[in-house]
């Protein structure tokens, strides 16, 4: 039989060696899920992680695309990982990322057609504010009602998916667009446009600032009292209290700034890669950017690397499916078992797992 | 606009109907809490007992198989929960995220191929005479089985949990899990048993939506009912009876909703359909409001992991 | 001759980096009254798991009336006769009485039929118990009542009973010790474990001694007398700590009719608490478990708010004060709950510095950490306090109980407080280390901090306090001076029978 034992400290080799193991594991079980789709399970594995960014063929294209996709994911990501250890859980950037996204919209749309440099900096104010407010709402339900954070926070997402269709489809409408849903292409718009800032990388703004909002978590959580408290409130609750922090106070900073981070996120979406608001607009970034904020050991340079982890796969699986018919769900499959592995693995770092041989307790002596 | 349209009797069968998926999967969720697990994972299980059932059942022809499926698959599911979070001692939130985040991958990918095909009838029991009864023949005898089974379900969680030793265990367990360990009650054990269960209801409920309720496979199409059903775990204050009666409060609001739709009501359609989830929202605010009930009420090991020392 | 009821023969259980028992043998008894003595973490606990099926033992063997005896789980211990009333109770807060006990239970009858039986027992044990109360609402010794009922109703040959009056009144005591030999005239044998010299000499007949998990002694206890059963428990002659008692000067806290609801279901709530400690002065706050304690600390603390002047520091009114700013002034406070509340588990020594010591050491500029300092004075607590660690970057969960004790009661004595609170300063601790605590808060007082020592040993108050107070269901009597008092009077006020100046609302 196996045996747990707690360590007495986590160990920390481990905690760097697990997300590299639960990578390979992934890509062991998903091969043998490309096997019983009937693929070839190296050649997809191949296509999904090599080909993007070594390929001849393909690497032109892919590679700026890597930094396109790891931008929102990283900013969502990084939010969301201050909050996660302090255990606050908001899963629902996804609905704080397209509030965020149409707020921004709103102020181009506004201020269409006039060309103001202060249009855009103006958006960005908006896409965080969107964001923002949406995620006040779970934490002011849970300050002032105690209304659990994880569910109202994920039920607010639908409520942002239908806001999102009546907009697409009714007030945010494109007038000139003869009747389609979506509005007017604020990509075209050059004041609002987020424009790629060096030619063939992918680079826009969103990713600049995903490097920023690394840079300022790991200052934070590293060095500020502000994060020693986000990190003693999701370890010790009790523990926080006693040393003079006020949850109340944790909840709101947290859910906000995550909320802020993914309505950015939603701005740079939409007024660069998307374009436009539609009624698919949303590509489950919010969703995938929990997967990044794991993976990365809630770790802002962790978030990093897992960001362009995750945004591999989205390019890889596009890849995939282009060149050997692989469903693009396949892709979603391979990024809930990455997860599914990295929380199976995690016990490697807290515990020491032994064999306990029944036979020992007559060899004793 | 005309209300007219709307007729209540059929309204209150409907009801019944719409509330069918979230009861079950409520009612899983609520024996699993009871064991002092929180399951995030509803949601996942959910979707993918609706694409497995619906996939057997479109394969066989045989619906009934197609809910053995979705009990299957919902607890093949909760395994991998039970795995992580009992033995492998993971988060509970994150394993529950990672529990739907696969299912919604996963169930995409099987039911591809089930897109567009309507899957075997499930007949609506009748009863002869009492049938034929005015009001509550439509209402009370002429539902499909899983209405009726729901709602035994109900009845027998509730006796269960209230007057059998084995419900008992199943409290003490999730009430302090220390004590129950130290009277030499298998946590672990009782909690797995409580997980599987719950993914065998959500599971269900998730082939009653894909067979009965709507009845074909879309992609994502649970919309958030898992997460509706854990609410009314929340809503009900872990008690059967209040489960049951917050399920065909929300299955009214769901019918109502569309009904009005259908009646052309002059909002949006967008804003009438969004109004299950902020009800949902709703609910949870009055019932968490007041701290000591429902600290009171709310199972004492909630979403603690227990490691036996030693 | 005939066989003893449990004999234990060369009992060893191993965890990795401890030898919790090592070689254990002793006899029990048919119809005795066997104490098993031993300071905390001298393996009595980890030896009773083993007699209940909790555990099982690396080595040795234990025999029942003679056959081999190796329970697997506690249901078969309690199929031999074995029952155990635990020392952090077994019980289950928002079930009832009649469910606890059926829990406790192999073969439990119906609900009804079990609830007659458990009103039958108690009384005849002189225990009453209303089987239908809800046990989150029931006093520390009503639960141990719980407890003992579920244990008799089956009817065992052997009860063990682990440290059960820590949590009862001296009055309490007396009730169950006529239970006991109750128990006792009726042919059962009892294990009981204790560490409280005194009890053990008024009620057992036989006596284990247990140090570093080794048995060091054998003795009759009537036949001994306290110190010399303390010199076998401990091995060594105590260091008593000692000062220089002087006038106390002027008041540094005052608290003022403080009252607070209580935070949770199950909790107590605090009924117009008044208390005045003077510079240099020691009040020693006595109370049985669940009395209010851990609110009376979180009040003082800052973690609940008071109305503003219902908590003065130095005339100041702080009521309305969080932790922090009460720090600023000077109030610290170290709570019970070491791993979690005091101290978090997993964060290093130097991070659990930072955790109180951030302003008053200035650890922290313009909201950055500067984790030099933080390591230098987390290295300055370990040194000054002897804590025994490997370095200061360990994690907290990875000390002894002494040792993280002393790490946090040397981290707030260190930043100079003028009023300290403590809460069960050296609960779980052992006698060294407890003496070091002890010597550290009566230096403090020396110097002219005001100190509140909240405790539920009694001794321990006895020997710091100056002045003596009760805490009972939330009400505090009036303080009275230590010296002179005795021990019936100190049972009263624990029952709550004296210095209730406040009338009941």
């Amino acid at each position: 039989m196996l045996r747990l034992e707690k360590r007495p400290s986590p160990s920390q080799a481990w905690n760097y060696a697990t997300p590299v193991l639960a990578v390979a594991l992934t890509m062991v079980a998903g091969g043998l899920l490309f096997l019983a789709l009937g693929k070839n399970p190296f050649e997809a594995i191949r296509l999904i992680f090599w080909d993007p960014l070594f390929s001849e063929q393909f690497g032109a294209y892919s590679r700026p695309q890597l930094l396109i996709k790891a931008g929102p994911l990283i900013l969502i990501a990084v939010g969301l990982s201050i909050g996660f250890r302090a255990g606050i859980w908001n899963i629902g950037a996804e609905g704080q990322y397209i509030i965020g996204a149409m707020c921004a919209a709103a102020v181009a749309l506004a201020f269409y057609p006039t060309e103001s440099f202060l249009v855009f900096p103006l958006m960005i104010a908006a896409g965080a504010f969107g964001g923002w407010a949406w995620a006040m709402i779970p934490a002011i339900l849970k300050t002032r009602f105690n209304t659990n954070e994880i569910l109202v926070s994920l039920l607010l997402v639908y409520v942002a998916e239908k806001l999102l269709a009546a907009a697409a489809t009714g007030f945010m409408r494109n007038p000139q667009g003869a009747g389609f849903p979506g509005s007017r292409n604020i990509n075209a718009y050059g004041s609002a446009s987020n424009m790629e800032l060096i030619a063939n990388t992918g680079l826009h703004w969103g990713g600049v600032a995903a490097f920023i909002a690394v840079i300022f978590a790991y200052v934070l959580l590293q060095r500020h009292i502000l994060g020693f408290h986000v990190r003693l409130a999701g370890q010790a609750p009790r523990a926080a209290k006693f040393a003079g922090v006020a949850p109340a106070r944790l909840v709101v900073m947290c859910l906000g700034l995550s909320g802020a981070f993914a309505g950015m996120a939603g701005m740079f979406e939409v007024s660069g890669p998307a374009r436009l608001i539609s009624i698919d607009f949303n590509a489950g970034y919010g969703f995938t950017a929990i997967i990044v904020a794991f993976l990365g050991r809630l770790h802002p340079v962790g978030i990093l690397l897992a960001g362009f982890l995750l945004a591999l796969t989205y390019i890889g699986g596009e890849l995939a499916q282009f060149m050997l018919g692989i469903p693009g769900a396949a892709i979603q499959v391979f990024q809930g078992m990455l997860l599914f592995f990295l929380l199976a693995l995690d016990i490697l770092s807290n515990y020491r797992v032994r064999l306990a041989l029944p036979a020992q307790k007559g060899e004793a002596r | 606009m005309d209300l007219s349209a709307i007729n209540p009797v059929v309204l209150i069968a409907s009801l019944m109907v719409a509330a069918t998926p979230i009861l079950l999967a409520g009612m899983g969720e609520l024996v699993v809490e009871k064991s002092g697990v929180l399951n995030l994972g509803v949601e996942g299980m959910m979707i993918v007992g609706a694409v497995s059932g619906f996939a057997v059942a479109a394969t066989t022809g045989n619906p009934y198989l197609g809910m053995l499926a979705s009990i299957a698959a919902g607890a093949a599911l909760a395994a991998i929960f039970a795995l992580l979070t009992q033995v492998l001692m993971a988060n509970q939130v994150a394993s529950g995220l990672a529990l739907t985040l696969f299912g919604l991958g996963f169930s995409a990918l099987v039911g591809q191929s089930y897109v567009g095909i309507v899957p075997p009838r499930t007949e609506k029991l009748t009863f002869g005479p009492l049938t034929d009864l005015p009001v509550l023949g439509r209402i009370l005898f002429n539902q499909d089985i899983l209405v009726y089974a729901s709602i035994a379900l109900v009845a027998a969680v509730w006796y269960w949990l209230r007057a059998t030793r084995s419900g008992r265990v199943l409290r003490a367990v999730g009430e302090n899990h220390d004590s129950a360990h130290a009277l030499g009650y298998k946590v672990r054990r009782v909690r797995v048993l409580a997980i599987l269960f719950g993914g065998a209801c959500a599971g269900l409920g998730g082939g009653y939506l894909s067979l009965i309720r709507v009845p074909q496979w879309t992609e994502g199409m649970t919309a958030g009912a898992g997460w509706i059903a854990l609410a009314l775990v929340v809503f009900a204050s872990w008690r059967p009876w209040r489960l049951l009666g917050g399920a065909y409060l929300f299955g009214g609001i769901m019918v109502l909703q569309f009904n009005l739709q259908a009646a052309g009501l002059r909002i949006p359609v967008e804003y009438l359909a969004m109004s299950p989830y902020l009800i949902t929202i709703l609910v949870l605010v009055v019932m968490s409001s007041n701290r000591a009930r429902s600290s009171l009420s709310a199972p004492g090991s909630l979403g603690r992991s227990f490691h036996a020392a030693g | 001759m005939s066989h003893p009821l449990l004999s234990i023969q060369g009992l060893t259980k191993r965890y990795p980096g401890v030898v919790a028992n090592s070689e254990v043998t002793f006899d029990i008894g048919e119809g005795e009254v066997h104490a098993l003595l031993g300071e905390n973490g001298a393996g009595k606990s980890t030896l009773v798991k083993a007699i209940y099926g909790l555990i099982r033992p690396n080595e040795g063997r234990m025999l029942w009336r003679g056959q081999p005896y190796a329970p697997g789980a506690p249901a078969q211990a309690r199929a031999t006769g074995v029952a155990m009333v635990f020392q952090h109770f077994s019980l289950f807060d928002a079930m009832d009485v009649a469910e606890n006990v059926a829990l406790g239970m192999d073969n439990p009858p119906p609900i009804r039929e079990l609830a007659a039986r458990i009103i039958e027992v108690s009384n005849t044990y002189g225990l009453p118990l209303d089987p239908g109360r809800m046990v989150g609402d029931l006093s520390a010794g009503e639960r141990q009542r719980v407890e003992i009922i579920r244990c008799l109703l089956q009817n065992p040959q052997l009860l063990i009973m682990d440290e059960p009056t820590s949590v009862l009144t001296p009055q309490e005591v007396e009730i169950l010790f006529r239970t006991l030999r109750q128990l006792r005239s009726e042919g059962k044998s009892i294990l009981y474990i204790s560490h409280k010299l005194e009890e053990i000499r008024a009620l057992c007949e036989n006596a284990t001694v247990l140090r570093h998990g080794k048995v060091v002694g054998r003795a009759d206890p009537r036949q001994e007398s306290a110190r010399s059963l303390a010199e076998m428990m401990v091995g060594q002659t105590l260091h008593v700590p000692s000062r220089r008692r002087e006038a106390p000067g002027r008041p540094l806290l005052q608290v003022e009719n403080l009252s607070l609801a209580p935070q949770t279901a199950f909790g107590t709530a605090l009924k117009g608490v008044t208390l005045t400690v003077r510079a240099g002065e020691i009040l020693g706050i006595g109370g049985v478990a669940g009395n209010g304690q851990d609110e009376l600390l979180s009040a003082l603390s800052g973690e609940l708010r008071a109305a503003p002047s219902a908590i003065r520091m130095d005339g100041t009114p702080v009521g309305g004060y969080g932790p922090t700013a009460r720090r600023a002034m000077g109030l610290l406070c170290a709570p019970e709950e070491r791993l979690g509340h005091a101290a978090a588990p997993d964060m290093s020594l130097i991070e659990n510095a930072l955790l109180t010591g951030a302003w008053r050491e200035k650890l922290v500029r313009n909201g950055f950490v500067n984790w030099t300092k933080a390591r230098d004075f987390a290295e300055k607590v370990i040194l000054r306090f002897d804590v025994r660690t490997p370095g200061s970057h360990v994690a907290a969960r990875a000390l002894s109980g002494g040792n993280l004790q002393k790490f946090v009661i040397g981290r707030e004595i260190l930043q100079r407080p003028s009023v300290l609170v403590v809460n069960q300063p050296t609960w779980g601790v052992d006698a060294s280390a407890a003496a070091a605590i002890r010597q550290a808060l009566l230096d403090l007082a020396q110097a002219g901090a005001a100190l509140v020592v909240i405790s539920q040993d009694l001794d321990e108050l006895l020997e710091v306090a100056d002045n003596f107070a009760a805490l009972n269901g939330g009400r505090l009597s009036a303080p009275r001076p230590v010296p002179g008092l005795t021990m019936d009077q100190i049972g009263l006020m624990l029952g709550g029978a004296e210095g209730d100046s406040d009338v009941a609302a």
